[in-house]
């Protein structure tokens, strides 16, 4: 029997959240932390409310706290994330609750939107399409392969005190995925949107992001690049 | 909302460069004045060192650098911590106080050490 101890919220009906606690019977099989979730639905509480779609780590819905570390449910096995015979799962730290484990996306997506996700280029479309040199394409190498799915900026705390000036990790990745992109023609309007004391430079090295990063980015590194390019447009 | 308005240059940029740098130039100093101590100083010599103008212009340049990456490191400390997301509505109230109060040590920091250093 596994305990779990599971966050349960409905603003509606609730007047504070509270941690309810359920005895699962894993029969000893290192499950994902999502099939968890799924037994107690389907086993004993169908009210229990979360994200899931693809469950194999590509969707990115199923960001969640568990024992304490961000990441994602459908690919934590339990022997990664149990701690003294004990799962606790709670919702993405620093966003707006809605029911249970789903929280409200809307400040993360505002900060991605703020970096504008998507290739600006003014010259004439070629027939088929632009071209790049592998050693160009292998610049975006550990930048493409963000899901969005918020584990980075939620355990941020940087991200926490400023949600709505601080960019956060992942919206910095990918702002970096477009500066380092070859065929894009806005790097400087691009870096002069950056030049604020917020939205990059609220970053303090903590590396909560890189820690929890269920794709192995390094947001970091990123950040470090930017600061770099925002620093040789200034020279 | 946090507003930048009273950030030192208001420019992200500016503010991280002057840090690191008058971090150095902390760094050289305090490992000079830790050096002089280190060898051995009596009130003749430490007065001779100060009372050259190469020693007054190093410690102009670590007390100036001394306020500038004070207020830009408390400026964000401030900014992180003393807001209406940590305290409710009085941290609109709380920050420019602490802000100003801050502000005004160091100026008087500041005099007082240049007061001190060419009396």
């Amino acid at each position: 029997m596994l305990r779990v101890s599971v966050y349960r919220f409905n603003p509606e009906t609730d007047a504070n959240p509270q941690m309810q606690e359920y005895q699962v019977e894993t029969g000893g099989r290192d499950l994902m932390v999502l099939d968890v979730l799924e037994m107690i639905k389907a086993e004993h509480d169908a009210s229990v409310t979360y994200r899931r779609s693809c469950r194999e780590g590509v969707c990115g819905s199923d960001g969640l706290n568990i024992n304490g570390k961000n990441g994602l449910a459908c690919i934590t096995p339990l022997s990664d994330a149990v701690k003294n015979d004990k799962l606790v799962v709670r919702p993405l730290p620093g966003l707006p609750v809605v029911r249970d484990l789903v929280v409200d996306m809307s400040l993360f997506y505002a900060q991605y939107e703020k970096i504008e996700p998507y290739l600006q280029n003014s010259s004439p479309a070629p027939a088929i399409e632009r071209l790049q040199t592998p050693e160009d394409r292998a610049k975006l190498d550990g930048l493409y392969e963000c899901i969005l799915c918020a584990c980075c900026s939620t355990s941020c705390p940087s991200f926490w005190w400023n949600p709505d000036r601080f960019v956060g990790p992942a919206g910095l990745l990918q702002a970096y995925r477009f500066l380092a992109d070859s065929r894009d023609q806005a790097t400087d309007d691009r870096l002069a949107k950056l030049d604020d004391p917020f939205s990059v430079f609220r970053c303090h090295g903590i590396q909560n992001c890189v820690n929890v990063c269920p794709k192995g980015l390094n947001p970091t590194r990123a950040i470090g690049h930017i600061r770099t390019m925002l620093l040789k447009r200034a020279a | 909302m946090v507003t930048r308005v009273t950030s030192f240059r208001r420019n992200g940029l500016s503010d991280w460069l002057i840090q690191r740098v008058s971090s150095l130039i902390l760094l050289a100093y305090f490992l000079f004045i830790g050096v002089q101590i280190a060898n051995g100083i009596d009130y003749t010599s430490w007065r001779a060192l100060h009372d050259s103008t190469a020693m007054k212009v190093f410690t102009l340049l670590a007390i100036g650098a001394y306020v500038a990456h004070a207020w830009i490191g408390l400026w964000t400390v401030f900014t992180d911590y003393l807001t209406e997301y940590m305290l409710g509505s009085i941290g609109k109230v709380v920050r420019p106080v602490v802000q100003i109060v801050v502000v005004l040590a160091l100026v008087v920091y500041a005099i007082w050490v240049i007061q001190v250093i060419w009396s």
